[in-house]
């Protein structure tokens, strides 16, 4: 089984990007699976299942969504072998650009939106720098120069990824993203791997449910800044 | 310059090889008084939470820089990918008929591709703009140079084959005409940037119908205005040899000047569109009928002198749009407004 990470900004078109893709593969008699992790409650499930595309939903809630995904990962690995699935892509939304959901050996995807803004790419961190390849969507609303623009502040951060354009409501493009899914490497399991980049630390009283504010109720991993 | 090497030179000397490395320092917050100190030296200070906070490890940074470096250099290289030809190697219909037919075009050559909404000019489109290789829903393939696309080079994505030209697209960014063009400029690695940005605003400005100056933020462009700046830009600066143009819209922006830049700069154009005026302009238009190519007209002479009459007609209206955006009030006899637009044949009027 193919295993995909694709990860992006919320609202930049994954769950489309990927819509649009999976038609193409169940025309040609792949079977595939989608694990969406999520922050809050996400209607995207209904999107996947309305395709008729087997979809498991976790929610983050009160945890950060990376350290979610990364303690759910393996089993969901073996849902997708279980199933059968020849590809299993695994959706998660970056909700703070410090995310890094991406797994070495495991082909990973990010996707941008060119209406994002042209300085956009750099504030994004690992979930791009680290993705092999980069799609950027909504490139039928803007002018020829802000996409090509757009694609090379990518290029500048992320200067070893595919960049390639999809257009999420026509599928236009997704040609291009489907060469790469189809040379993926194959996962039978994740014990042991390594991710790409070291997920965001976290492990202070307000991890463990504090709500009072002021230095005494702060204990563990803090970072102040500097008022002076 | 082995990659060991690129390590240890001092900055200064490293930004002179390749200045474009300025913006991945940059992004590291590089200090000037720091530019004597090697390239590794600058690495090992750099703080930990600064780091930290740029997404980055530090044992990856030279790699990064070598890669940036790399992929800058492709760039720079593949600043104008020439080819001679595409061919496009027909597939089939919706209904698995075989289309026959294999379409050469050069740069310089407009084509046309007409039919009725959901006839498949976008899938055509479509395939042109991914180098379909037998690997889309019509089953087309396209050739390059006569032969089947480098993979490395095209099938990647590394270069966009195809730049395109919508109404739907506008401008979202919040900068002025200059700023715009200095940034798409830089993007490409051009080296005098002020001279480009000073020729595709003249340019723009040519094609315009209403004059705007470098100053006017891109987003206060009205439709003709910002549909010229794009045709200019795309003209002057896409490094990709293919414009594809979905209709463009004939207010405001001189269509037939557009088509001849795009010419002039040795573009292969393919334009979709449902506008005798514009259709005419091609050489030859592909009919799209049932997701294949049904027919390919060649534009003959009769139609040629029929657009030159056409034309006529359009000016008459734009006369009109003129007059009553001034605020004028119609009323003329209509034979003799359009007296010199219907002539005896024999006598196509001048263009």
């Amino acid at each position: 089984m193919k295993l995909v990470t694709v990860a992006g900004p919320p609202s930049s078109g994954k769950t489309s990007v990927i819509l649009r893709l999976a038609e193409e593969l169940l025309k040609d008699g792949l079977s595939l699976g989608v694990i969406k992790f999520d922050c809050l409650s996400s209607e995207d499930e209904h999107r996947y299942a309305k395709a008729a595309i087997p979809v498991k939903l976790g929610l983050a809630g009160g945890l950060c969504p990376d350290h979610f995904f990364v303690a759910n990962i393996e089993e969901g690995v073996q849902w997708g072998r279980r199933s059968g699935f020849d590809l299993l892509i695994c959706e998660s939304a970056g909700l703070c650009n410090r995310c890094s959901p991406h797994i070495r050996e495991v082909l990973a995807v990010c996707v941008v939106d060119n209406l994002s803004g042209v300085h956009t790419p750099a504030k994004i961190g690992p979930m791009l720098k680290t993705a092999d390849v980069v799609v950027i969507t909504k490139g039928d609303v803007v002018s020829q120069a802000e996409r090509e623009v757009f694609a090379f502040r990518v290029k500048q951060v992320n200067p070893r990824a595919a960049v390639m354009p999809v257009n999420g409501l026509t599928g236009q493009g997704s040609l291009m993203l489907q060469r790469q899914l189809r040379n993926a490497p194959d996962t039978q399991a994740l014990e042991g791997v390594r991710l790409r980049f070291s997920m965001p630390a976290a492990l202070c009283s307000y991890c463990l449910g504090e709500t009072r504010i002021g230095p005494d109720c702060q204990i563990g991993n803090i970072k102040t800044m500097d008022f002076s | 310059m082995t990659d060991r090497d690129l390590l240890h030179i001092p900055i200064a000397l490293l930004l002179i090889r390749h200045p474009y490395a300025k913006d991945f320092f940059t992004i590291l917050g590089l200090p000037s008084t720091a530019r004597q100190v090697t390239v590794e030296a600058f690495f090992a200070s750099l703080d930990q939470d600064h780091i930290d906070n740029l997404g980055l490890i530090r044992e990856e940074l030279g790699l990064r820089l070598e890669a940036f470096i790399a992929q800058m250099e492709k760039l720079k290289s593949g600043k104008a990918p020439t080819l001679q030809s595409i061919t496009l190697c027909g597939g089939r219909d919706k209904d698995g008929r075989l289309e026959n037919i294999r379409l050469e075009l050069r740069p310089g050559d407009v084509v046309s591709v007409v039919g009725p909404t959901g006839s498949g000019k976008s899938r055509l489109l479509a395939d042109v703009e991914c180098l379909a290789q037998g690997d889309t829903p019509s089953g087309r393939h396209l050739l390059i140079d006569g032969q089947a696309p480098d993979e490395s080079l095209w099938l990647g994505g590394e270069q966009r084959l195809v730049a395109q030209l919508s109404q739907n697209m506008n401008f979202v960014m919040d900068v002025s005409v200059r700023e715009f063009l200095t940034l798409h400029a830089d993007s490409r690695l051009v080296t005098d940037s002020e001279a480009a940005v000073a020729q595709i605003f003249s340019t723009a400005v040519l094609l315009a119908g209403e004059p705007f100056t470098l100053d006017t933020p891109v987003t206060a462009l009205s439709g003709g205005q910002s549909r010229a700046l794009m045709i200019a830009d795309v003209a002057c600066l896409s490094a990709s040899p293919i414009v594809l143009i979905d209709e463009i819209e004939n207010a405001g922006v001189d269509r037939r000047k557009a088509l001849d830049l795009l010419v002039k700069q040795e573009k292969i154009v393919l334009l979709a569109t449902h506008d005798p005026l514009l259709a005419l302009l091609g050489q030859r238009r592909l009919v799209i009928r049932n997701g294949g190519i049904a027919d390919i007209i060649a534009t003959s002479d009769v139609e040629r002198t029929l657009l030159h009459k056409l034309n006529s007609f359009d000016r008459k209206f734009s006369e009109l749009r003129d007059r009553v955006r001034h605020g004028q009030r119609l009323n003329f006899d209509l034979d003799e407004f359009l007296a010199e637009c219907i002539r005896p044949a024999g006598h196509p009027g001048e263009d």
